[in-house]
């Protein structure tokens, strides 16, 4: 069965502590001249049929009022 | 395959064990067989060092409904009702990854609770970590609490009390102890042994992965070589959704009468299980590994034996009812298969298919584990070290504010905001709100209280003593909520039982706890022990952990630990004789040193015995122990409490044979801090001490008086926060 | 008045507002996720908790289920519903209500007792929260609409929004106003013994439609 991979991150302009607090941790860790980090998930799957994955990233993988999403067929 | 030491010594066992397994095998024994055999006899499973001295506890009473040796205690309520329970250790875990450490402490505690037919109505816990200025012990409180907030908030059970101390002996070994009380119906509680030869054995919840199998790798057969650590992790992972969906599901099973015995599985997984409800049931088990829900499709037998994957449960059931039980697991949609059967054989045969993988008898592996004699020796001198956090020479305030700030005396709102508290609607005393939890339970019409405490810098001092004054503590604790114990758990964690330091500790405090039960008349219903907690630098504090449930007549009456208002009276009650050993001053001050004075628990207990009628007749306003940092700390913590200050004289302690100091900051058991009516704190016996009102903490204490304002105080005692999560 | 609380897999404050609705003087019944059968009911409450573990996005399962499928329906003509934290969660992820709830602003769960202001009556309500995933979030012109047509319905007091909701939002209402969601926990603030006793205005409130076209910037008949 075909498989994808889809990548769902925080819509631009929404606050993002997530991706806040991994940013300000760095320099601690050693890290400098790291920015714009943002947190997301990703979501592997077989689909039967993969013109049916924008319709299942828009109605469950992904909430589009706050998320982006980038399907990857593999 | 590694060459060199034999299998059974990388498994932990020694040479003689080995021998008397082939001895009771009649041969050697097979990969299966050694692992499990070797997770059994090892200390966690077979109490090898301690089971001889906790043989001295008293169990009995005539509330008490389910004793040691079950998967958790219980005591009567009333009504037909019995409110279960048990504290447990992930010590070890929680050092690696903190988190799912401590997560999978509060699901295995919750599984125990559950497995007796009891429903979970609230969580403890008692965490130990190394000084806050330590990246890795804020590392370590970060993930505990989160870990903890994470499991018992998504399977919503609330989490209503606790302790944190921070002290350098527990850097590199940090203690999770876990408490889960439940509440369950007398007639309807299950017990683990199994019973009916013939009847099927059935594995309930998640499938089984290869979680905590990491020290029994050594065992893997050839084809699985180098980099396959990663394949066997050390660390479980819990599931709370998981776990939720197994909670329900074997309520109501054991709520239609389906299931014949219940066991969780936890430490060494499958093969405790088995085990321990063949041997309570004098039987024997067959299990066919084939036949257990994999995570992954290649595991080996001894694999599937011992791993300690999460949300599991072992059932004993009728043939004639397996199907129905099945579907109930489905309508939960958690896993269900038939893996085995109840034999009288008296053997554990592991199966896979028709191949007999291992075969043991249930008394060898269960029961047949030496046990073994400590060689304790008291030491001569202190060997915990000391540090210096005082300048020399600080005025009385700059004590007071030193000992509020200190991490062990300072709010840990920090911590408890991050629990849920309040599901269930049960929760009458929040954290921070008295110095017990109180849950109110509408199924008898009246309430439980429950304290979790210890001070294993106190127990360091003088292991008999200081584990008696943490029995005293709780009691003091239940009292202030004026509730009468009715059963106690305990962790005991310590360092090493086979040196003559760490044998000394286990021995004195077992002796301690036994003779304080005693006394009180408080049975221990069940508890836990975690030896070998020793890093590079040497032991843990010995840190025996109690925990004791009791029940009080009308929630509605229960005062809190904050003064009233202005113009009440303050008053100090019980033979509170105030010392500096052992103290947060003596720690502050870089002076901590063997030796405490010896409790005197009869006038204790009748000390608390006055407590808690004053405040079931609603005569008090505040109700608080005196302990960490002293009476001077206690009417701070009140004062914050409440809102508003007091001025008071300690001249009554100072007659008593307290010097200033020892009056403002000693410790030790039986103080009483109380505020209300002047004429019912005399008729109490009370000692009236001065007046709420005024905002400063003010207190009268000779060449050493203070006076400090009540926003300093509070500022230094909520400065936790702050440090928890400062970024290195 | 008979409500219906919602049970999904992982729901934890469901027997909470059962209790809730009975102290408020109103009846209730567990609605099992899998069942459409909502006879008898004269409102719906989705409880707080973790469904489906908060798997994928707090809420974002339940959505899907039977028995809320036959919830949009009941509320679509009208009935009364009360989203409760996991719940206003809920009714977000099914486009009930406007809106999305994030995680706090502080990455912490946290479980506080705190002051919400009812923007109907200005009443000052003690209600507690607690929740991880409690940061309410719309775009800017969508904020703007749910201000005019008065749709925010609770705001958390100064000093008290401890999430990082914008504009202070804690809870909000649908177009019609008979929706009603809110993150804080009504539900734990009806028995004196364990709290306020604020909580029981909440229900009452949605159970009488209090919230129906109330607080439009448009006068009626406009």
């Amino acid at each position: 069965m075909p498989r994808a991979r889809v990548l769902i991150r925080p819509k631009e302009g929404i606050l993002d502590p997530q991706g806040k607090a991994v940013e300000r941790a760095l320099p601690a860790l050693g890290f400098e001249g790291v920015d714009h980090v943002h947190v997301g998930r990703l979501v592997e799957l077989e689909v039967e049929d993969p013109e049916r994955l924008g319709e299942l990233c828009e109605k469950l993988l992904a909430n589009p009022l706050i998320e982006d999403y980038e399907i990857q067929t593999l | 395959m590694t060459v060199g030491a034999p299998k059974h010594r990388e498994l932990g066992l020694t040479d003689h064990e080995y021998e008397l397994i082939v001895e009771k095998l009649g041969r050697e024994p097979g990969d299966v067989e050694l692992a499990m055999f070797s997770l059994l006899w090892s200390e966690h499973c077979a109490y090898k060092h301690s089971r001889k001295l906790l043989r001295q506890l008293p169990t009995e009473g005539e509330r008490v409904v389910m004793g040691p040796g079950e998967n958790a205690g219980a005591v009567d309520v009333g009504n037909g009702y019995a409110v279960a329970f048990k504290v447990e250790s992930h010590n070890h875990p929680s050092a690696v990854e903190p988190f799912e450490g401590a997560a999978t402490g509060v699901g295995g505690i919750l599984r125990d609770v559950f497995a007796i037919g009891a429903r979970p109505i609230a969580i403890l816990d008692s965490l130990r970590f190394g000084e806050l200025d330590s990246v890795r012990s804020r590392h370590l409180l970060d993930g505990a609490v989160r870990g903890i907030g994470h499991y018992g908030n998504s399977i919503g059970v609330p989490t209503v009390g606790g302790e944190i101390y921070f002290e350098e002996p527990y850097e590199h070994n940090c203690l999770v102890n876990a408490m889960c009380l439940g509440l369950a119906r007398t007639s309807e509680m299950v017990r683990a042994a199994a019973a009916g030869v013939g009847n099927a054995v059935v594995l309930m919840g998640a499938s089984t992965g290869r979680d905590g199998i990491g020290g029994a790798s050594v065992l893997a057969s050839a084809e699985l070589g180098e980099g396959d650590e990663a394949k066997r992790p050390t660390v479980q992972i819990g599931d709370p959704f998981e776990e939720s969906k197994l909670l329900e599901c074997c309520l109501e099973l054991l709520g239609k009468g389906l299931l014949v015995s219940l066991q969780d599985l936890g430490a060494a997984g499958l093969t405790s299980s088995a085990g321990e409800m063949a041997s309570a049931g004098g039987l024997g088990i067959d299990l066919d590994v084939a036949r257990v829900p994999l995570r992954e499709a290649d595991m080996e037998p001894f694999e599937i034996m011992v791993s300690e994957s999460q949300e599991r449960m072992l059932a004993v059931v009728e043939p004639a009812r397996v199907e129905e039980v099945r579907a109930i697991c489905e309508k939960w949609q958690t896993g269900c298969a038939e893996i085995g059967a109840v034999t009288d054989s008296g053997l554990v045969r592991v199966l896979r298919g028709e191949d007999v993988c291992g075969e043991m008898p249930v008394e060898a592996l269960v029961d047949g584990c030496p046990l073994y004699d400590l060689e304790p020796a008291e030491p001569e001198d202190w060997t915990y070290g000391n540090r210096r956090t005082l300048a020399v020479g600080a005025a009385p305030e700059e004590e007071l504010l030193a000992l509020l700030g200190s991490p062990n005396v300072a709010s840990k709102r920090w911590a408890f905001e991050q629990y849920d508290s309040l599901v269930g609607s049960r929760t009458v005393r929040r954290p921070g709100q008295a110095d017990a939890a109180v849950l109110q339970l509408p199924e008898t019409g009246g309430a439980v209280a429950v304290s979790i405490d210890g001070n294993g810098r106190r127990v360091a001092c003088d292991p008999y003593a200081g584990t008696i004054e943490a029995v005293l503590e709780c009691t003091q604790n239940l009292a202030c909520v004026g509730a009468e114990p009715l059963g106690l758990t305990n962790c005991l964690n310590f360092g090493n039982p086979e040196k003559p330091l760490g044998a000394w500790q286990l021995d004195r405090s077992v002796s301690g706890l036994a003779d304080a039960c005693r006394a009180l008349g408080v049975p221990v219903v069940g508890g836990n022990v975690s030896l070998y907690n020793e890093g590079p630098d040497g032991p843990i504090y010995p840190t025996p952990v109690v925990a004791m449930v009791g029940e009080l007549p009308d929630p509605a009456a229960v005062p809190g630990l904050g003064f009233g208002r202005e113009g009440e009276t303050i008053a100090i009650l019980g033979p509170f004789e105030p010392n500096l050993a052992g103290s947060e001053l003596a720690k502050a001050r870089g002076e901590l040193a063997l030796g405490l004075p010896q409790p005197d628990v009869p006038a204790v207990a009748a000390a608390c015995e006055r407590v808690r009628e004053a405040v079931r007749a609603g005569a008090l306003a505040c109700a608080h122990d005196v302990s960490d940092g002293g009476l001077a700390c206690a009417l701070a913590e009140a004062a914050i409490a409440g809102g508003v200050g007091c001025q008071v004289d300690l001249h009554p302690l100072r007659e008593r044979g307290c010097t200033p100091e020892e009056a403002l900051f000693g410790e030790g058991p039986g103080g009483f801090l109380l505020s209300g009516e002047r004429a019912t704190l005399e008729g109490l016996g009370a000692t009236v001490i001065g007046l709420v009102g005024g905002e400063a903490v003010e207190i009268g204490a000779g060449d050493r008086s203070l006076r400090l304002d009540l926003a300093a105080a509070e500022r230094a005692w909520r400065s936790l926060e702050e440090r928890a999560e400062a970024v290195e | 008045m008979i409500w219906g609380v919602l049970q999904f897999p992982g729901s934890c404050d469901e027997r909470d507002a059962l209790l809730a609705c009975e102290r408020a003087g109103h009846r209730a019944r567990l609605v099992w996720h899998e069942s459409r059968d909502l006879d008898g009911l004269d409102g719906i409450v989705v409880p707080g908790g973790f469904s489906y573990g908060d798997y994928l996005r707090a809420g974002a399962i339940a959505r899907f289920s039977p028995a809320m499928e036959a919830v949009a329906e009941m509320a679509g003509g009208g009935a009364p519903v009360l989203g409760i934290c996991n719940g206003f969660q809920v009714l977000c992820e099914a486009g009930l209500l406007p809106g999305a709830l994030l995680r706090n602003a502080e990455l912490r769960f946290i479980c506080r007792q705190v002051d919400i202001v009812d923007e109907r009556s200005g009443e000052r309500l003690s209600i507690p929260m607690k929740h991880g995933e409690g940061r309410y979030y719309a775009p800017e012109e969508m904020l703007d609409e749910l201000e005019a047509r008065g749709q925010v319905a609770y705001r958390y007091a100064e000093g008290h929004n401890s999430n990082g909701s914008v504009r202070d939002i804690a809870g909000v209402r649908n177009e019609a106003g008979n929706v009603l969601g809110l993150m804080p926990h009504p539900e734990h603030a009806v028995d004196p013994l364990t709290g306020s006793t604020d909580g029981l205005r909440v229900f009452a409130a949605v159970a009488q439609g209090a919230f129906a076209n109330h607080g439009s910037t448009k006068a009626p008949g406009e």
